[in-house]
């Protein structure tokens, strides 16, 4: 054959599921799709969830995830079919000329074990290096990673590390046994944007640096376009497109393409905030039961009547503890929260009902927000009946108004939801919170689970629900591009504490403190080179100071 | 304080609180009980004064609460007070039947703890296929089965057809170690026939539960065996419910060995037990009903402890 690192060929892939109630049926994820990589290149495989890139890089060490199965083409690594080769010899290649980093390293390393055991288990185990050469090369990797400690930090276990350390660690397990190529799956999706950056840079210096080939999957189009010297667009387990990175950010030639990298360019122009805010949030103190330090200091913010308040921040930094007071679930220590010029109750016990009319929410997780067992009609009909007594054809007629509001209609009244999309699933959990007729919604991360197109759809319905039911947001995220394109104030959170806050043209302006600095300048851009430009301004700073 | 250790300590506090509370259940239990010692002692003829007389003697005629606390106060002492039927010192004859018990208990442990887990691990690896199906029939149908029919099917076929192994289970002082070890071989292997299916399952439930986990994914993409896999990346994941099981079925061996010991002619707690109760002997009911008790709630306690030593986060907090 060639002298491909990689040759994948018309590659098939097919799982049987199990629909509740219905015989098991086959179906295909992967219809037929072709490519090859040379050695020590880096190619991005992108596409929505259900595109099948995971399960065309888990195919590159002949695998299949649960009931996924490889059923036709064929896979040559280095130079050798690997789909029908013998268990002995996939067992050589797996951990040892291909290895595995996954998106989730805090779930993908075992809890009982120390990291450097896990580290050096495969290249140990296959006699490729003796314990001690091989601790020796994890420990270059880990301080290559740029890992704090890393002579010792391979003695401590999965949970006394961080997140965004476990997922270098994950890097350096795939890399120790001097693998020829490296399938990262998301590595840096489950990870906050200041600590993505990072991690993302300590990549790409190390497939440098290793000479190893990679297959880069990921949903972010700005991502991969930092890593990869090509990226093959993939949709519903076809091949959409397939180019450089350059011909794919600046060139893109299918309309799927051009979608994926407009996406993120949704703007709304803020609205200058009004004399009487809705909502009040008054100098919050708050901590949980059971802690002696608060995870809420001083909190202030204001959301005006039929406007949006972004509240973002990384993990921890309390931006959903401020929704959980806002709702009554945990009261604060001090501090209060005015509703429409009333005082709430501090405690959920001790509110109205109307105060829980005019306060909605809508999950991250639209799938657990919802009974499985109940209809899309019973679910939205539910509020309909507590707030308002609605009954029979006038509750069904109302339902069928909100289907059409969310832009589904009436033929998903008898809808269960498991037959949903997730994007379909969020549109039921947003009419569900308008059944109500609230004057506030609270949002959650409720674009964070979705594909970014899916994300858009949804951001834009919530901007047009916002006009005609004239309802304000209070719209918790992480994702800075989500706040440009809905926001009318935002207040960034840090540590339990509001760091910046006002109306969004004046927040999104220099001069930035540090903190939001670091934040705005840490979200991928889609253009090639962006990655190193950030790193060497920041060098440049922390070497001026 | 490590937090380790913290935890322990609150965990024998609790078994001690517990054995206290299982204490006093005895002791009001075995007040309830129908029918009258010194009746049962002196038998239908007895006078009304030789009634009197022997429960002031006993010590009847105090409150309970008072009866209580002595009896307790002793039993913390090492004194279990005296056979109701005989005069004996219960501490005394109970040491040697415990002994026995626990031999029998200990050499049935030996056997199917290690046999139940590789049992287990054998059924993951060959997961719905015939191993498993066949392993999971055997053990399941051999639980299933009342463990006296199982006695004496194993007396019958291996004693008396085969004659490998003596169908008396007897032990005396004078045996030695060997001697003693042939004469239990039978209700050993009706003990672990009927606590394998157990142990074996919950193992199997356990590490088919961690396999389910994204580390397992990761170990097997290292091209790691299967069966590699199982042993050294689910296991330790799978310690603590399957030591939970395994003490749940050592305490059975322990306390409900009364029918294989009746059997088999075991000189065990048991039969001591089993013998006593029929004779209203209620001391000696409360002495066994406290050890039973307190082996229960021992073996239950170290369950616990070695959970929580299992875990990482416990034993190395960030």
């Amino acid at each position: 054959m060639t002298d491909a690192l990689l040759k994948v060929k018309n590659l098939k892939i097919g799982a049987r599921i199990y629909p509740p109630g219905e015989k098991p049926k086959d179906i295909d994820i992967v219809h037929g799709v072709s490519f090859e990589l040379e050695k020590g290149k880096v190619l991005g495989l992108i596409g929505e969830s259900g595109a099948g890139k995971s399960t065309i890089g888990l195919a590159a060490m002949a695998y299949g995830r649960g009931g996924v199965e490889l059923t036709g083409g064929e896979v040559w690594v280095n130079g050798r079919e690997i789909l029908h080769t013998s268990r002995a010899d996939l067992r050589h290649l797996r951990g040892l000329e291909v290895t595995y980093v996954s998106q989730s390293a805090a779930a993908s390393f075992n809890p009982a074990k120390r990291i450097m055991e896990q580290v050096i288990e495969a290249s140990v185990h296959a006699g490729k290096f003796s314990k001690k050469d091989a601790e020796g090369r994890a420990r270059e990797l880990f301080a290559k990673l740029g890992l704090p400690d890393p002579d010792n930090i391979g003695d401590r276990y999965p949970h006394q590390v961080s997140g965004g350390q476990l997922q270098r660690c994950m890097t350096a397990l795939a890399l120790c046994p001097e693998p020829d190529l490296v399938v990262f799956d998301e590595p840096t999706t489950a990870l906050d944007v200041t600590t993505q950056i990072d991690v993302l840079m300590a990549i790409k210096e190390a497939i440098r640096d290793t000479g190893v080939g990679a297959l880069y999957i990921t949903h972010d189009l700005a991502v991969v376009a930092q890593v990869s010297d090509e990226i093959m667009v993939l949709r519903m387990g076809d091949m959409v497109e397939h180019g450089t990175t350059d011909q794919i950010i600046n060139n893109p030639r299918e309309d799927y393409t051009r979608d994926l990298v407009s996406v993120r360019s949704k703007q709304h122009e803020g609205q200058a905030p009004t004399d009487n805010p809705i909502l009040r949030v008054e100098n919050v103190t708050a901590r949980y039961k059971g802690t002696n330090f608060d995870v809420l200091h001083n909190v202030v913010m204001e959301l005006h009547p039929g406007q949006t308040l972004a509240v973002v921040g990384e993990s921890g930094s309390g931006k959903s503890t401020t929704a959980r007071v806002i709702t009554g679930l945990l009261p604060p220590r001090e501090g209060k929260i005015t509703f429409d010029g009333r005082e709430l109750s501090a405690d959920l016990n001790g509110r109205t009902r109307e105060d829980l009319r005019e306060l909605q929410m809508i999950y991250q997780m639209a799938d657990v927000a919802m009974n499985p067992r109940q209809t899309v009609g019973t679910i939205i009909g539910r509020p309909l009946e507590f707030y308002f007594g609605m009954k029979g054809a006038e509750k069904r007629k109302r339902i069928v108004e909100l289907l059409d509001e969310i832009e589904l209609g009436e033929g998903f009244i008898d809808r269960y939801p498991a037959e949903l999309s997730g994007g379909q699933k969020q549109r039921v959990c947003i009419a569900r919170a308008l059944a109500a007729k609230p004057k506030v919604i609270i949002c959650d991360e409720v674009t964070s689970a979705l594909d970014p197109l899916v994300a858009d759809d949804i951001l834009k319905l919530l901007e047009n629900l916002q006009k005609i039911e004239d309802v304000a947001y209070l719209f918790i995220t992480h994702d800075l591009a989500t706040v440009s394109a809905i926001a009318d104030s935002i207040a960034v959170m840090y540590q339990g504490k509001v760091v910046r806050y006002g109306p969004k043209a004046e927040v999104l302006s220099p001069p930035f403190d540090d903190y939001t600095d670091l934040l705005l300048s840490s979200v991928p851009e889609m253009r090639l080179g962006w990655l190193e430009e950030v790193i060497a301004n920041r060098k440049m700073e922390s070497a001026g100071n | 304080m490590h937090p380790v250790l913290k935890l322990i300590a609150q965990r024998l506090a609790l078994g001690i609180l517990l054995l206290l509370a299982a204490s006093l259940l005895i002791f009001a239990g075995t007040q309830i009980l129908p029918g009258d010692v010194a009746q049962s002692i002196l038998g239908q003829s007895a006078t009304p004064e030789a009634l009197a007389n022997l429960r002031a003697e006993l010590g009847l005629n105090e409150p309970a609460m008072s009866r209580y606390f002595s009896w307790l106060a002793g039993a913390i002492q090492g004194d279990l007070g005296t056979a109701l039927t005989n005069g004996q010192d219960i501490t005394k004859s109970l040491g040697g039947r415990l002994k026995n018990t626990l031999f029998l208990a200990f050499w049935a442990a030996v056997v199917a703890v290690p046999l139940a887990i590789f049992l287990g691990l054998l059924a993951v690896r060959f997961r719905e296929r015939w191993p498993d199906k066949l392993i999971s029939a055997v053990t399941l149908a051999s639980i299933s089965v009342p463990e006296f029919l199982i006695g004496y099917v194993l007396m019958y076929i291996v004693g008396v057809k085969l004659g490998w192994a003596p169908t008396v289970a007897t032990v005396y002082d004078s045996m030695s170690f060997l001697e003693k070890l042939n004469a239990i071989a039978l209700p050993v292997a009706v003990l672990t026939m009927v606590v394998l299916a157990h142990m074996m399952r919950m193992t199997r439930a356990a590490i088919l539960n961690v396999m389910q986990s994204a580390y397992i994914e990761t170990a097997e993409l290292k091209g790691l065996s299967s069966f590699q896999v199982i042993y050294r990346h689910a296991f330790p994941n799978a310690i603590a419910p399957v030591v939970n099981v395994v003490m749940l079925n050592l305490a059975y061996l322990v306390v409900g060995v009364v029918v294989v010991e009746v059997v088999f002619v075991y000189p065990g707690m048991g039969q001591y037990l089993v013998d006593h109760v029929s004779k209203r002997d209620v001391p000696v009911v409360q002495a066994c009903g406290l050890i039973f008790a307190a082996v229960y709630i021992g073996l239950n306690m170290v369950a616990d402890i070695v959970s929580i030593l299992a875990n990482p986060r416990l034993r190395h907090p960030k």
